[in-house]
């Protein structure tokens, strides 16, 4: 109630002199007008523009012969996209997935009142630092079967060990798997660890008095309690999968052959390097379709959520 | 204050009046590798000795598609730079967008017609209209071996690719890795395109230009991509990803026995301080001694203002067909000039036999544009059959038949 009250109270104030309009009423707007211009035309303007392309057939210039949906009808029927696709369901589904564990596991573990706490949260939170072009290229050193892991493990004396999903087209995706989540793990650490601190402590005191051991506070209060940290952390990580693109062009570049191709990967060959602007719009507005499709339900909670309260 | 003042005047007119009469060109290559770097260095000493400055727009990466991306993105936004490094059908693309100046006064003055064989004068001209300069011909379809390597493993150099099977095992069993190989979608093609020219020029043409459904269902394709899948089994097994000259100095240091690439590697042999003959050797891939596969590089000039710069611009079109600059990057670069009638002397073994086999080819008909360089299709043809080959070579459980199923409803679908 106290905030309605704070609310109406400049309403009214504005209602008694309506006449004079002062400068302190309109700076706020003439402040934002440059940023909400950029934003329209920078953001909207260029995805309205987009879709309107990927229903041209352009080729290596725009063009605006309109083919209806036929675009979209190519890109399905393409060997490579479905491979995309595909690539972008494993990968975004493991890479979601073992972020959040790892991310959860080593936010409790820190969460233990341990020693040198600060120097452990910045050693793993450090890889976030690091760009995924030079993750990327580091892995592929690593993983690389001729003089990464699998050469020191030879060298070492294990002959007959193999370690080759770099170079082996049904695995490779799960390299891309490795070093995106060595990247971002550290990342939903801190988020969770923040949450952690938050949870009110006489709550975690009354579970105890109660007789609960570590673990079944954890399950059965903390973690529960977590949700919206758990939410927006997947929110994050899902639009990291499906934006991804430095990682594979450092890492793979999309190959062997291009079995370790994404979505973005795939627009970009197509509308830059191929001369097929209209395909490549097709695709990208099937990768805005992805990231619609988890944004407005968390939007749609977040505002409903908001109004309850 | 006033002497600084003065000097500040007069540094200020010198630089004007150095302006006045020269102009910039600004010049969008990949040629970015150290034989390669070498050799557009020579082009930009001559433009300073007239007087123009220099404006090097660099973009690295094999077969220059970021390049074009980056000049798509300049050509767009109406700031294209003076000449950029295009090639083959793209040429016609970029004519037919209306963004390429005419050179016909350069051409004319420089006898262009007459000292360019009518293969690469075609490819530099639109409508009729010169618009490119080319700084070489390379030949695609090579093999570099490391003799060394043949005399340790006990293996001759194979003329068919029947034989290049049958010696590669005695290589690999003596250790070493018999083909030296990048794992790029565009290596995979050029390593295609050499298996398939195998089978002749008809058979080339119809399928690679005339992209013939028939041909490209063939038996004779089924086979190709059966001979292609063998030859993946003499790679190692780091070669995904890798850069062709990376791949070309594990020949360099005894690690593989062969590379099949273009001419441009011979650059990484020179840059390294090897002999041909000696510490390497080239000969035409296997089967293919009659058939020269080409690749011509050249600057295409776009539209640009400014009479100095125009100016520049129509000075770096002519000096590129100088004798001169001819000689020096091609020596360099690994490939052989574009232009007739030039001393050969300076060249070697390899350039002497890829200039003899061009002149040759160039009567029987075997002189062919090269698919995987983008000189036979479009970028869209060609990037459909880029992605089927490499899937192929990459995949073990895809059958031929598939591949050659494949190969056909992409290139249809990209027409």
């Amino acid at each position: 109630m106290k905030t309605n009250a704070i609310n109406s109270e400049p309403t009214n104030a504005r209602a008694g002199r309506p006449a004079r309009l002062s400068l302190a009423d309109w700076m706020p707007k003439i402040v934002m007008a440059p940023t909400v211009i950029v934003t329209l035309v920078c953001m909207y303007g260029y995805m309205i523009w987009t879709a309107v392309l990927s229903m041209t057939n352009s080729r290596m210039l725009p063009s605006y012969d309109f083919v209806g949906l036929s675009q979209y009808e190519r890109l399905f029927n393409n060997d490579r996209w479905i491979v995309a696709l595909t690539n972008l369901g494993i990968f975004g589904g493991l890479f979601i997935l073992i972020c959040l564990v790892l991310g959860v596991i080593l936010a409790i573990f820190l969460d233990q009142k341990i020693r040198s706490e600060g120097a452990i949260r910045t050693i793993y939170l450090y890889p976030m630092a690091i760009s995924f072009i030079v993750t990327g290229t580091a892995w592929k050193w690593l993983l690389n079967p001729t003089n990464g892991f699998e050469k020191l493990m030879i060298d070492m004396g294990f002959t007959d060990f193999t370690f080759d999903w770099l170079v082996n087209p049904d695995k490779v995706v799960y390299c891309l798997v490795i070093a995106a989540v060595w990247q971002a793990s550290g990342f939903v650490m801190a988020l969770f660890l923040a949450g952690l601190r938050g949870v009110d402590g006489d709550l975690i005191k009354a579970a105890q008095l109660d007789g609960a051991n570590t673990f079944t506070t954890y399950r059965r209060i903390i973690l529960p309690s977590l949700k919206p940290v758990f939410f927006s952390a997947m929110v994050i990580l899902s639009h990291i999968a499906i934006k991804s693109f430095d990682l594979v062009a450092a890492l793979t570049n999309g190959g062997p052959g291009y079995s370790s191709d994404l979505p973005a990967n795939f627009m970009y060959a197509h509308t830059f390097t191929r001369s097929q602007i209209g395909l490549g719009s097709a695709s990208a507005m099937v990768m805005l379709g992805c990231v619609l499709a988890i944004l407005v339900p968390y939007l749609y909670s977040e505002l409903r959520g908001e109004r309850n309260e | 204050m006033k002497k600084l003042a003065l000097s500040l005047t007069a540094v200020a007119f010198s630089i004007s009046a150095a302006t006045t009469h020269a102009g910039e060109v600004e010049v969008l290559h990949w040629w970015t590798s150290g034989g390669e770097a070498a050799s557009i260095n020579v082009l930009k000493g001559l433009m300073e000795e007239e007087g123009h400055t220099w404006k090097d727009f660099a973009v690295a990466g094999g077969a220059g598609e970021s390049a074009m991306t980056v000049l798509k993105s300049r050509a767009i936004s109406g700031n294209p730079p003076a000449s950029a490094q295009i090639k083959g059908p793209t040429i016609q693309e970029w004519g037919d967008l209306g963004f390429l100046t005419n050179l016909d006064d350069v051409a004319k003055a420089g006898d262009w017609d007459v000292v360019l064989p009518q293969v690469v004068s075609n490819t530099m001209k639109h409508e009729g209209h010169y618009v490119a300069a080319p700084v070489n011909v390379h030949r695609v379809n090579w093999l570099w071996a490391n003799p060394e390597v043949f005399r340790k493993s006990g293996a001759s150099i194979p003329t068919t690719w029947k034989q290049f099977i049958s010696e590669a095992d005695k290589i690999k069993a003596a250790g070493f890795t018999p083909l030296a190989h990048g794992g790029q979608a565009w290596q995979d093609a050029t390593l295609f395109e050499a298996i398939a020219l195998e089978k002749g020029a008809k058979f080339y043409n119809s399928a690679f230009i005339g992209l013939s459904d028939d041909t490209l269902r063939s038996d004779e394709m089924i086979d190709v991509f059966r001979t292609f899948k063998k030859v993946r089994g003499y790679v190692d097994s780091g070669f995904s990803g890798r850069d062709w000259n990376i791949a070309t100095s594990m020949v360099i240091n005894g690690d593989a026995a062969m590379q099949i690439m273009g001419d441009w590697a011979k650059g990484e042999f020179t840059a390294a301080g090897k002999k041909a003959g000696i510490d390497y050797v080239c000969y035409p891939a296997p089967g293919t001694s009659e058939m020269f596969t080409f690749n011509i590089d050249s600057l295409a000039m776009f539209k640009v203002k400014g009479e100095d710069n125009q100016k520049a611009q129509q000075d770096l079109a002519r000096l590129i067909l100088e004798p001169e600059f001819q000689e020096t990057f091609n020596l360099n670069k690994g490939s052989i000039p574009a232009r007739l009638n030039m001393s050969r002397e300076k060249f070697d073994t390899c350039a002497h036999s890829s200039m003899d086999s061009f002149l040759a080819s160039s009567t029987t008909g075997n002189l062919l544009p090269s698919m995987a360089h983008g000189m036979a299709a479009s970028s869209m043809v060609q990037g459909a059959i880029y992605d089927v080959v490499t899937n192929y070579f990459n995949d073990e459980s895809m059958t031929p038949e598939v591949a050659v199923d494949k190969l056909a409803r992409a290139v249809k679908a990209s027409m």
